[in-house]
């Protein structure tokens, strides 16, 4: 199967590509950019005037639900969203019932995935067994499995004693570790950003210092042990600069934001609208513009998505009761593309930390159209806008604070491995 | 792109008439005043022989209480028969949702009783806001306290002790003591205080006690009672709980009596014709000294004599702008 995707613009960062050129695909491999290959025939011709190609992009946080919480979404339903949203590939937290700490929950996500069809899925396992911080899993195996890293997805670590020994056995194997990092006792039962906004509503707030404390002794970890810590969904100026300055200093820790701490404040929760309570919570707007400044000097190596689908009744009840999370996958593209619109993102840091971005820290292919790469690919139109509602969400999960809000920027085909999985 | 929520989208009609009352946030000085008027025209139906006016004759008015409270819970259902309202009282906590059942069932199964009015106290802040967005729009939501966000009616009818006293707010000093950060009462009072324009709130606890940014809500923070209490014109002590004694909040009740209560001695801190109040009840020997809390400077049983007459006027009110609302909307 050829394709050739012609007069697109094309913004490849990892190889600093931003030009008008047809990319040709040929057997699901990107066979070529720019020029004809020699003797390429198309059979399927993809005209993206007006779009932009660029490597599909990869997801380091997108809960699927499956298994045990298909009452919010499956593997398939999650990964057509996933594709709707330009999405080639993403990371699965280990929070599944049961949860994800042996080889056969892998596999049957894995298998789910496969047959599914539509984006590939990366399953992050549990660091530690049922997810309950106190014994090592089976980090290895996981990792034979397919798991491309190991994480705790938001549950404590009883102690740093444990969280030392997961760090080096996860060393020893060369895994990276996974982190939202929150120290419980300071996050308490806090359930919004600890400021002005959270006095005013009287919730319990999560305070900065919850999320710094952790940061600061993850990166003094990963220096000990020599461990790749991964700090996923960062909230704060404070925790930016830790993060660059461990990087300044050659620890081998990356960091994540996602796409809504970088467009919402503390001051969205100001109604109590429970579609956006989120874990960890937005911040202040000194907060945000930091973390986008850190996106765009590259202390931050990729946006996620924070994909957290529920069903209805997960979000019908006073705010500090109601479900944590948005459904978010097909929300990122146009939501950063609103910060690029204010001239805050430059477009090809956008692409890279969706693409190469993502890549580099699960040390996986994609996230570029290098010749000779899987061709993973998304095209989009960053001037189209369209109206979210439930019926154009894709998700099972239509728990999303942009009901009824017109967006821009949208996905008009991906493409997985040579195969068009959306249009 | 941030998009956060108009509270008074929620609370207040198409004319800017109440139809429900959630909280303080972003009512505006008439509002309030209108509130303490009416609220003075109704102090005289509680001295009658006949206690009763027809406002809400043929309404239902629900108490949905998913926290007890027996004082608050009686103010409202004595200013509802005051009103000619019929008045169901629900204690939530221990029955529907002890069984399982979602907030959002439990309410559903009241829709169907065509109830006018829910009084809504729950230990969630934003639960009345919840119900308010989730219920029919014919009916009118009353926060009768949420959490540790707001209990505007004792917020207004401390409102009303204060003006019945003072006679006026502007240029006033106000004080409030004690614990703060769990205060669904302060967060009401420092807002009503600040529209209806007094000079100055101050909060005086120990900062353990104190919310973040508590100053963004219009109040100066002090730690010490004797900088705090200098010159005021009211004081209003809050009630602490027994159990913010224990863990790190405070080291000890005696401690907290030592810095933070209200003795005859503190008192002279203040203007000498300052008035003291309390939300209740009272912790004698904890926050206030018995002297205090009985002596002339005290105004607290005013405010429970206030209560009826303010949550009758909010009541009437928001069923008149619900009624209004629902007209205009048919």
């Amino acid at each position: 199967m050829n394709i050739e995707i012609k007069s697109g613009r094309v913004i490849d960062p990892a190889n600093e590509m931003d030009a008008e050129a047809s990319v040709y695909v040929s057997d699901g491999k990107i066979a070529a950019v720019g020029t004809v290959p020699e003797g390429f025939q198309a059979d399927q011709v993809i005209d993206a005037s007006g779009c932009i190609v660029s490597p599909g992009f990869i997801d380091l946080c997108a809960h699927m639900r499956e298994p045990g919480y298909e009452y919010k979404g499956t593997v398939a339903s999650e990964t057509f969203a996933a594709v709707k949203g330009g999405f080639t590939a993403v990371c699965c937290p280990p929070d599944s019932s049961p949860v994800n700490d042996s080889e056969a929950v892998t596999n049957l996500i894995l298998d789910l995935a496969g047959r599914a069809g539509f984006a590939k899925v990366y399953p992050v396992g549990a660091l530690t067994k049922g997810l309950k911080g106190q014994q090592l899993s089976e980090v290895y195996s996981l990792k034979q499995a397919g798991c491309v890293g190991v994480g705790n997805s938001g549950h404590p670590v009883v102690s740093l004693s444990v969280m030392k020994r997961c760090c080096e056995y996860a060393k020893t194997h060369d895994v990276s570790v996974f982190v939202r990092p929150e120290d419980a006792s300071l996050a308490s039962d806090g359930c919004v950003h600890e400021g002005a906004v959270a006095t005013r509503l009287g919730l319990s707030g999560i305070p900065v210092l919850a999320e710094t404390v952790a940061v600061s002794q993850l990166v003094l970890l990963s220096e000990e042990t020599g461990a790749h810590l991964h700090l996923s969904q960062l909230t704060s100026a404070r925790s930016v600069e830790l993060v660059a300055d461990a990087k300044r200093r050659g620890i081998r820790v990356t960091a994540d934001v996602s796409a809504q701490h970088l467009v919402l404040t503390d001051e969205a929760v100001s109604g109590f609208d429970s579609q956006f309570h989120c874990r960890p919570p937005f911040r202040s707007e000194l907060d945000r513009q930091a973390l986008i400044k850190g996106l765009r000097d590259g202390t931050l190596d990729a946006v996620c998505s924070q994909h957290q689908p529920h069903e209805a009744a997960a979000k019908q009840a006073p705010f500090a009761e109601s479900e944590a999370g948005s459904s978010s996958l097909e929300m990122v593209l146009p939501l950063l593309l609103s910060l690029e619109r204010e001239s805050l993102l430059p477009l090809d840091i956008l692409v890279r930390s969706l693409s190469s971005g993502p890549a580099g820290i699960l040390v996986k292919d994609g996230g570029s159209l290098s010749v000779g790469g899987n061709a993973d690919i998304c095209i989009f139109d960053p001037a189209k806008k369209w109206l979210v509602e439930e019926s154009s969400i894709k998700s099972a999960g239509k728990n999303t604070p942009w009901i009824g809000a017109e967006l821009q920027g949208l996905v008009q085909t991906t493409i997985v491995d040579g195969r068009v999985v959306y249009a | 792109m941030t998009q956060p929520t108009e509270p008074n989208r929620l609370q207040l009609n198409e004319q800017g008439r109440l139809r429900h009352f959630l909280t303080l946030d972003g009512l505006n000085r008439e509002i309030l005043t209108e509130i303490l008027d009416t609220a003075d025209s109704f102090i005289e139906v509680g001295e009658r022989s006949i206690k009763k006016v027809p406002l809400l004759r043929g309404k239902t008015v629900v108490n949905l209480f998913f926290e007890a409270s027996t004082r608050t819970r009686s103010t409202f259902e004595l200013a509802a028969k005051r009103l000619s309202a019929d008045v169901l009282n629900l204690n939530i906590s221990t029955s529907a949702t002890s069984k399982g059942e979602s907030l959002s069932d439990t309410l559903q199964n009241l829709e169907a009783m065509a109830s006018d009015m829910f009084v809504v106290r729950h230990s969630q802040s934003g639960a009345p806001h919840f119900i308010a967005e989730s219920v029919t729009p014919k009916v009118s939501i009353i926060n009768a306290g949420d959490g540790r966000h707001a209990h505007p009616t004792q917020a207004m009818l401390d409102m009303l002790t204060i003006r019945q006293h003072k006679g006026h707010f502007e240029g006033l000093k106000v004080a409030i003591v004690g614990d703060i950060l769990h205060s669904r009462v302060a967060r009401s009072q420092i807002r009503a205080l600040n529209t209806l324009g007094v000079d100055e709130v101050r909060v005086i606890a120990p900062n353990t006690l104190l919310p973040v940014d508590i100053e963004s809500l219009g109040a100066s923070v002090f730690n010490s009672m004797k900088d705090g209490l200098d010159d005021v014109d009211v004081i209003i002590m809050l009630r602490l709980q027994k159990e913010r004694m224990e863990g790190a909040l405070l080291p000890s009740e005696h401690e907290f009596y030592e810095l933070y209560g209200l003795t005859t001695e503190k008192l002279k801190y203040a203007k000498p014709d300052a008035i003291v109040m309390h939300p209740g009840p009272i912790n004698r020997g904890v926050e206030i000294e018995s002297a205090v809390a009985d002596g002339p400077q005290s105004v607290i049983l005013n405010q429970v004599t206030n209560g009826i007459a303010v949550r009758m006027a909010v009541m009437s009110m928001a069923m008149s702008g619900q009624t209004a609302a629902i007209s205009t909307s048919s």
